[in-house]
């Protein structure tokens, strides 16, 4: 029981104290009452987030239809997967729902921001207001923005009836402007928390910056862009974390708004998955889909492992 | 809030004379920035608060008063038929018993998942800060891991093993699976929070010889009040709010309520009722706003919990 407990343990260093007599007879009962408590966590951990990824991207090499087996196909798969349509479609539109929704979000959540942080009235209640979106579901953000861009009783026709006829705001209809109005939505929805994100990020900034800039005489939109938002390193990468993995999950959103459509102009890789192992029972397929999905995390763990590992390198070279 | 003080320089009188506005007070020093400032804030406020208006009004009109084409106009014949209809009659399919099915069930599933998923969210947390194990870092650097993984990857896996154990498409089966999914941001949550009280706390209680559970449950727990209401917030609208895992493993009889909302817009034969169908949406979106407004800084603070970085 005792190898449980390494002797390198620094609450075990602290513990033992002051509680050296009778630390020997109950610190390994503790310790395993503790192992014992975070059985949920390590079978989480290692059935889910390990195994369960390894059977996916164990299925992804084999010709699994309806139930998993194990005729090894090689690669095949993958042939396949960059061979459909419906895939590369799904593939562009994820780089391009979430390269312009990082985008329209950052810059809007910063600029919201930097007004919220002009000392205004009503602070709390513009905060409500920007952030309540964010409460709801992708599936009633959807349904709403699909409503009010509908080609026939939507916003569209209210202005045409109002007299402006050529007026165009139906993206939804057409298969080149779909995922405009998906942006549009997921933007509406999502852009307050960066927005809270930021202004927390924009209130921890050193006043003395402020007084300093003033003191030169810089102008504040040139201080709040060229000196504070580089000081922001942290609440950019929060925020951006947060909306990364936001962007491509996103499913929900697609399927109250368009369910991938008109044609497949708006398909997405979580639902190409999806699609996959329910109705068009191929899981093989599915699984070389879902294997690609957890690509630019990989490689995003990747990076930041090996920056890491040089900032280490580096610390114990000086 | 220094830092405010400093942007907006002389500001405080004009601001003043914002508010006095229309009672008296000459805006003598009402600048064109300022005003630029409130304008920008206005228009972006009124960006925000459209597809709730436009929900509100068409929820209260008659489908005729809707076919005139006036998606912002409020109704000149009031009517909570809608509502009645998207609660208790509208269809999805051969079903018509409205929405109210989905809502108990997502009650039953909300109900359930969120003190599961804390209370084991919360002795993670608490072994990862004070019962550091051989192992025990890698698993939560497993777990942190997990956050980022999307969901598709994992979903079939844990299909076949649920049915495997019986427990696909049960109620069980989707607590255990926004146990698993509400895991690894909830235990850092948890982790965070327990790592930022005193050693000193935990060491005098096991000088009075209290164990794994003994601290926790008379120590930490009673501490871990706030932290707790943060991560409850946030369990319940996530929870509410799914559709993906509502979808793949609950099973018909327990379906939430987001996916009947989908069902009874999407699937509508013959005419389409925007406002029974609008009715429906705020019925969907009516339980995490009213926790958001009451809950206020809370809700952001939960966000802000659940985004920092492991």
């Amino acid at each position: 029981m005792a190898h449980i407990a390494p002797a390198k343990d620094d609450l075990a260093v602290a513990v033992s104290g002051v509680a050296a007599p009778d630390r020997d007879r109950r610190r390994p009962f503790a310790k395993l009452q503790a192992v014992l408590g975070t059985t949920p966590m390590i079978a989480t951990a290692v059935g889910v987030f390990v195994i369960c990824i390894l059977f996916s991207v164990w299925w992804s090499f084999t010709n699994s239809k309806l139930f998993p087996n194990n005729n090894f196909i090689g690669l095949a798969q993958y042939n396949r997967l960059w061979a459909n349509d419906r895939w590369i479609i799904s593939v562009n539109n994820i780089w391009f729902f979430g390269i312009m929704s990082m985008t329209f979000n950052m810059v809007f959540g910063y600029l919201l921001a930097v007004f919220m942080d002009q000392r205004i009235k009503q602070e709390d209640l513009f905060r409500s207001i920007f952030l309540y979106p964010f409460a709801m579901s992708s599936i009633v953000t959807g349904l709403v923005w699909q409503w009010m861009m509908d080609p026939n009783l939507g916003i569209q026709e209210t202005v045409r009836n109002l007299g402006w006829e050529g007026f165009n705001f139906a993206p939804l209809a057409r298969g080149e402007t779909a995922i405009y109005g998906l942006v549009l939505a997921g933007i509406w929805n999502g852009v307050g928390v960066t927005m809270a994100i930021m202004l927390a990020g924009l209130r921890g900034v050193d006043a003395e910056i402020w007084k300093a800039a003033k003191v030169d005489g810089i102008p504040a939109w040139r201080t709040y862009l060229f000196i504070v938002l580089p000081m922001m390193k942290g609440a950019i990468v929060t925020a951006f974390i947060l909306q990364a993995t936001g962007i491509i999950r996103v499913f929900d959103l697609v399927i109250a708004m368009t369910q991938g459509g008109p044609g497949i102009s708006t398909q997405m890789p979580a639902i190409y998955v999806i699609q996959h192992i329910t109705d068009r029972v191929n899981v093989g397929q599915g699984m070389a889909a879902a294997t690609m999905m957890l690509f630019p995390i990989a490689i995003l763990i990747a990076v930041r492992a090996l920056l890491e590992w040089r900032a280490r390198a580096r610390e114990k070279s000086v | 809030m220094t830092t405010e003080a400093m942007t907006a320089g002389g500001a405080a009188a004009r601001s003043v004379a914002i508010e006095a506005g229309p009672r008296g007070a000459k805006p003598q020093k009402l600048s064109a920035s300022r005003v630029g400032i409130y304008a920008f804030l206005i228009v972006m406020a009124l960006f925000f608060l459209l597809p709730l208006w436009v929900m509100i009004v068409t929820s209260l009109k008659t489908m005729p008063e809707i076919r005139l084409g006036q998606i912002f106009s409020w109704p000149q014949n009031l009517t909570f038929d809608p509502w009645l209809k998207a609660w208790d009659t509208a269809c999805t399919g051969r079903d018509c018993n409205g929405l109210k099915p989905g809502f108990w069930n997502s009650v039953k599933i909300t109900a359930l998942s969120v003190p599961v998923s804390i209370i084991i969210a919360m002795i993670n947390g608490y072994a990862l800060s004070f019962w550091k194990y051989r192992g025990s870092e890698l698993l939560f650097g497993i777990l942190v891991f997990g956050a980022f993984v999307p969901y598709q990857v994992v979903i079939y896996p844990l299909i076949i093993g649920l049915s495997k154990v019986g427990l696909f498409a049960t109620l069980p089966g989707i607590v255990i699976i926004h146990t698993i999914f509400g895991m690894p941001i909830l235990t850092l949550l948890f982790r965070n929070f327990f790592s930022s009280l005193p050693i000193e706390l935990f060491k005098a209680a096991r000088v009075d010889g209290a164990g794994f559970w003994g601290i926790f449950f008379r120590i930490m727990l009673p501490m871990s009040v706030p932290i707790t209401i943060v991560a409850i917030i946030l369990q319940v609208t996530g929870i509410w709010n799914d559709f993906l895992f509502g979808l793949v493993f609950a099973g018909r009889p327990n379906m939430p309520m987001t996916i009947q909302l989908n069902n009874i817009v999407v699937t509508t034969t013959g005419i389409r009722e925007y406002n029974v169908n609008m009715a429906a949406t705020i019925l969907t979106a009516a339980v995490p706003l009213v926790i958001y407004f009451i809950s206020g800084k809370w809700f952001v603070r939960g966000i802000a919990a659940g985004a920092v970085k492991g």
